[in-house]
């Protein structure tokens, strides 16, 4: 790939185009037309379209209220409503907390199995790494499906083997939910997350590995010298990953909430806002509900970024 | 950097005999060290496969041993029958899922992959005002959740009566900010302005150009976008749960999910459900295991630039 790139020349093409009064790059707006159209349409616009409704409210005029309904401004009541509401307010919270768990969790499981497969045979890798990556391709509310079995108390073989074992465990109860759907979500993303560290590590010149090797360093002291650090881009990358899926965090809670009664209908921010569309019929709350979490995602990861890059800038 | 993500390094002649080709690497920790690096691998190993061993037995058995009997190992195995009545179930409403997921994430992936390879192209090698401002507003939407938009989609799609159509899942598929900002690094490493120049000397269209010329370059990327979307596609719940109310225009997630919250009341239908998943799980577990060497290579370009 890159290397077909000719040194020199890469950038000096633009120059030569000048020559023909820059026509060909008028039609960059017919290569970008149809996305930057679909992209509008579908991401952009719905944004602004919740903004919009969340500062709307049902209103009942006449007497007690009891009159036709109709729909006025409602500017930012809607926001403060939902962030008096304190089960959506915890779902932030609970959110928080399982990704300041899961997400380092899962990034270390991928790192540590990225580096170990980089130890043996060829052959094994290919195999084990296929393993690890298998889970990817099961869909969220599958996987949730599978891991509910093994969590109930009856059909699964976990529960019973550790039973025979003399513990109990309550893979559905209040405390420990929160760590089973954590367990879920490790399960699916571990191997994704590793590959992406895997591609990073094949990128690193086999020459370096070599000097280390001549210099005396062991496996353990090329993984966390040399490793570790240059595959630092990639962690960012999956960490940011992370951090957006764990705001989402949706089917995986409404498939455990069957068989598991600690599972609330706001037990995470999106579930709430799901809830209160199309259980309670309040589209304006739920809008409101909506945008917070975007934003609140968003900043989260953009925070994470700026946090990462400045540090990497002072570090040089 | 890229390039060696594609290749497998030591080829595929190490498939004879380990010692007789001694490797070019430092391999081969000390002993006690080797011996719990086979330890970690094996005990991740268990761990991925375990509920998909599980799954596998689970279909072969009854509704009736699916509780009674040990949940690790066989009883009376009977996949065929538990099979044709998944699909037979319901007027053959699974193989009518099954059709919607294929709809859903190849029509939509496929178009993903092009408008993305378009938009990516023309951000890496075309100069115009405002270039780097559409880069920048293009990045933004790979940062937004994508749950997070699926009830602002359906509040605006049901204004244009496009709510329980297949269009409704359809449109936000096909928009992979991702994918436009792994098509712009790729391209601007992989195609030479060199190449571009001669073809319009040649007198070659600007499209006539991206189509022939520019898609077969960018092909390992393309691949990747594909990929990354037909799996995100595919493996969604929370667009089609808000966007679908007929189920005969289910993709298997929503699908599937019906048959288990159904259970309590149809108790075969978790017997269905296992079998269905267990389906399901096939095809893609068999592109994941084919397909896996081609994320690599495109993933990488992704990560190296951050």
């Amino acid at each position: 790939m890159s290397t077909s790139v000719k040194p020199g020349r890469a950038r000096s093409g633009t120059a030569g185009r000048g020559r023909r009064g820059g026509r060909p790059d008028r039609k960059a707006w017919a290569f970008l037309g149809p996305f930057l159209a679909l992209y509008l349409f579908a991401m952009v616009v719905p944004v602004l379209y919740a903004v919009y409704q969340s500062m709307l409210k049902v209103e009942r005029s006449g007497p007690m209220g009891l009159g036709e309904p109709s729909v006025g401004f409602a500017g930012f009541e809607n926001y403060s409503l939902a962030l008096q509401q304190e089960t959506f307010v915890d779902g932030f919270g609970r959110v928080l907390l399982f990704g300041i768990v899961q997400v380092p969790v899962m990034l270390l499981l991928a790192l540590v199995l990225a580096l170990l497969l980089d130890q043996v045979s060829h052959r094994w890798a290919g195999l084990l790494r296929a393993t690890y990556f298998l889970p990817y391709g099961i869909p969220g509310v599958v996987a949730t499906i599978l891991w509910g079995f093994l969590y109930v108390p009856g059909v699964s073989p976990i529960t019973s083997v550790l039973g025979d074992l003399g513990f109990q465990p309550d893979f559905l109860g209040y405390d420990s939910v929160l760590w089973s759907i954590a367990n879920i979500v490790v399960w699916q993303f571990a191997g994704y997350n590793m590959l992406i560290i895997i591609a990073q590590l094949k990128s690193v010149p086999q020459e370096l590995y070599e000097a280390a090797r001549i210099d005396g360093a062991g496996p353990w002291q090329t993984a966390l010298r040399i490793k570790i650090p240059l595959v630092r881009p990639a962690l960012v990358l999956t960490t940011v990953f992370s951090i957006i899926g764990t705001m989402q965090l949706f089917a995986e809670p409404l498939v455990l909430k069957k068989v598991a009664p600690a599972v609330t209908t706001d037990y995470t921010p999106n579930l709430s806002a799901y809830f209160d569309a199309f259980a309670n019929a309040n589209l304006y709350l739920a809008a409101a509900k909506s945008v917070i979490l975007a934003v609140v995602a968003m900043v989260l990861s953009f925070g994470f970024l700026s946090l990462v890059t400045r540090r990497q800038r002072s570090e040089r | 950097m890229s390039a060696t993500g594609t290749r497998p390094r030591t080829g595929t002649e190490v498939a004879g005999s380990p010692p007789a080709t001694p490797a070019p690497r430092p391999r081969r920790a000390p002993r006690p060290g080797r011996i719990l690096l086979v330890a970690v691998l094996t005990a991740a190993a268990l761990y991925f496969l375990l509920p998909v061993y599980w799954l596998v037995i689970a279909a072969t058995k009854s509704n009736d041993s699916l509780y009674g009997s040990f949940g690790l190992w066989f009883d009376d195995p009977r996949l065929w029958d538990n099979l044709s009545r998944v699909f037979s179930y319901d007027g053959h409403v699974y193989l009518r899922w099954m059709l919607n997921s294929l709809l859903y994430a190849g029509v939509g992936a496929v178009l993903a992959t092009l408008l993305s390879a378009a938009a990516g192209f023309a951000l890496a090698k075309y100069n115009f005002a405002g270039r780097e401002a559409v880069f920048t507003f293009v990045l933004a939407g790979v940062l937004l959740p994508s749950t997070a938009l699926a009830l602002p989609l359906y509040l605006m799609f049901s204004k244009l009566e496009l709510t329980n159509t297949y269009w409704g899942v359809l449109i936000p598929s096909v928009v992979s900010p991702f994918g436009v900002y792994l098509c712009r690094i790729y391209a601007e490493a992989a195609v030479p302005d060199t190449l571009l120049e001669a073809a319009r000397v040649d007198g070659a269209g600007e499209g006539r150009i991206f189509f022939s010329l520019v898609l077969r370059i960018m092909t390992p990327a393309l691949v990747t976008v594909f990929l990354f979307q037909f799996v995100h596609i595919w493996n969604n719940y929370f667009l089609p749960l808000v966007m679908l109310s007929d189920d005969r225009k289910y993709p298997i997630t929503l699908g599937l999910v019906t048959w288990q919250q159904a259970a309590d009341r149809v108790p075969e239908l978790t017997q269905y459900t296992i079998g269905g998943a267990f389906v399901s799980v096939i095809p893609l577990a068999v592109a994941m295991l084919v397909l896996q060497r081609f994320w690599q290579t495109g993933l990488t370009e992704g990560s190296v630039k951050e």
